[in-house]
């Protein structure tokens, strides 16, 4: 589903790579943590992932496309297979909880026939129902945060990344959370996390890929924070 | 859905920024105000060219002791001249008539001349009325030849004026529309900025570029197409003020404009400013979104 083949980046004025030879393999349906202190170059691997960076040399094939070589303007459809969430969750302050979701069907030409279809049933999944027509600023941070993994997930993308998702949470908020991405991963979608929350990883058990200076120190199947 | 949604998104964009938005239109409309009435201007020059020099002829006039081997010998030259078209010899008598009938307002002056005092004359029609100098040269020292005048020439003055006014016109229209082209890019930024949040989750569940541009370049297109129709009103307020009311009494002498000439000019100006604007908008966006 994912592969990095080598793949070295060094941004611009530099002075060492973010990323130094990297190889990952993830397969379809895994649940991947990438942990590491800040500055160690989890972020640029969702960034590449979107393609948002390019790497330096080596490969990056996502959904069996080779992001390395792809053209900018393929660069919208190929999004449309990746649902995104991020630490401050980039929820639209003037739109409804609904209005948030069903915004990221219509900007990619579904039909409001469409909206009005899925998007209760996500608000439901992500335990939001009852509560589509808050605004943002009326719901809890972690409400917040399932509003935008609903937004990433009604597309169905194949897979969910998610940098730092429990960054502005609490300890019981974010353990909902990754309930939720557990359940998620569960239908099928592959999970990619970037994170350096300890509890969450030593409670998941799941793979974990850890970085330190641009480099794999570590790859465990069933892995803790460490 | 999608049409509506983009619509009302360029109003809701006009309407957010509206000093700016009105700045940009009045821009827009004094320069395509200024593009359009050079256009007529340079169709005016043109037709004014074609009725003149139509009727434009070169004169060679005859000396008073001008002798008949002379006069047939300059005639035949000038039949066989391939500058020439057209030849008319104006004997002292007609010549006579003919100031007659141009002064007959003024007897006086009529009185005062007697038939034997006017040259005769060739009157030249040319082929083309821009060889006249090779015409003058030619004539100019053969025996009998008193002065040659060739209307022509005081026509190019004219020409000159008006053309430097259209000069002027154009000039003042790509410095407005340099000016308006500033506030485009300016209102586009301000629109992007005011829309970046929505911008970045567009890009991020991948909405299409076109998508991500469209409202704004659509706005940008939507003040140049008003701009415009300012124009245009601008247009018609001026031949209704200006050339058919102060100036109506040159009318003998300015080729008319007609509506249809100001209708005519008017997709130009609406292409031009909904063009301009849209590439404007267009390049501030790959700039800006970086889309």
């Amino acid at each position: 589903m994912i592969q990095l083949e080598q793949v070295t980046k060094t941004y611009p004025k530099a002075s060492r790579p973010s990323l130094d030879n990297v190889s990952v393999s993830i397969e379809k349906g895994e649940f991947v943590f990438f942990i590491g202190p800040s500055g160690s170059g989890k972020s640029t691997i969702i960034k590449m992932l979107l393609h948002e960076v390019a790497p330096n040399k080596g490969r990056v094939v996502v959904n069996g496309k080779d992001v390395t070589s792809m053209r900018s303007w393929k660069r919208p459809h190929f999004r449309r297979s990746i649902g995104c969430v991020f630490q401050d969750f980039r929820l639209l302050p003037n739109r409804t909880a609904y209005e948030n979701v069903a915004f990221a069907l219509e900007v990619i030409g579904k039909t409001k026939a469409v909206a009005r279809r899925v998007v209760p049933e996500v608000l439901e999944l992500v335990g939001l129902g009852g509560k589509e027509h808050r605004y943002p600023h009326e719901l809890s941070g972690g409400e917040q945060q399932r509003v935008a993994v609903a937004r990433a997930f009604v597309n169905r993308p194949l897979i969910l990344l998610a940098d730092e998702p429990t960054g502005n949470l609490d300890p019981d908020t974010s353990i909902e959370i990754m309930r939720l991405l557990d359940r998620i991963n569960r239908t099928g979608t592959t999970v990619v996390m970037v994170t350096h929350d300890s509890n969450i990883v030593n409670q998941m058990r799941r793979r974990v890929v850890e970085i330190e200076s641009g480099r794999i120190v570590r790859d465990q199947a069933r892995g803790v924070y460490g | 859905m999608r049409v509506k949604y983009v619509l009302s998104e360029v109003l809701v964009g006009l309407w957010r920024n509206v000093t700016m938005s009105i700045a940009m239109i009045i821009t827009m409309a004094v320069s395509l105000t200024m593009l359009g009435a050079s256009g007529l201007m340079y169709r005016q020059v043109d037709d004014m060219k074609d009725l003149y020099y139509k009727n434009i002829e070169v004169s060679i006039f005859l000396t008073q002791e001008v002798t008949e081997q002379e006069r047939t010998d300059l005639q035949t030259k000038l039949d066989s001249d391939p500058l020439v078209k057209d030849v008319l010899y104006v004997n002292k008598d007609e010549a006579y008539k003919r100031f007659k009938e141009m002064y007959q307002d003024a007897p006086d002056l009529v009185n005062a001349v007697k038939p034997d005092q006017l040259p005769e004359a060739f009157r030249l029609k040319l082929n083309n009325p821009e060889q006249y100098k090779d015409v003058y040269d030619q004539y100019k020292d053969t025996a009998g030849v008193e002065e040659i005048i060739d209307q022509s020439r005081l026509l190019d003055k004219i020409f000159n004026i008006l053309t430097s006014i259209q000069n002027i016109a154009l000039a003042a229209a790509i410095v407005m529309a340099i000016a308006a082209l500033l506030l485009v890019a300016n209102t586009i930024q301000v629109a992007a900025y005011s829309k970046r949040r929505e911008v970045a989750v567009m890009k991020l569940v991948g909405a299409s570029n076109w998508f991500i541009q469209a409202p704004f370049v659509l706005e940008a297109v939507v003040a140049g197409l008003i701009g415009s129709l300012l124009g245009l009103v601008a247009l018609v307020a001026a031949k209704y003020l200006l050339f058919d009311g102060s100036l109506s009494a040159l009318q003998g002498l300015l080729s008319p404009i007609s509506w249809g000439d100001i209708l005519f000019i008017f997709p130009l100006m609406a292409g031009v400013g909904g063009l301009v604007s849209a590439g404007t908008a267009w390049i501030t966006l790959r700039f800006y979104l970086r889309v």
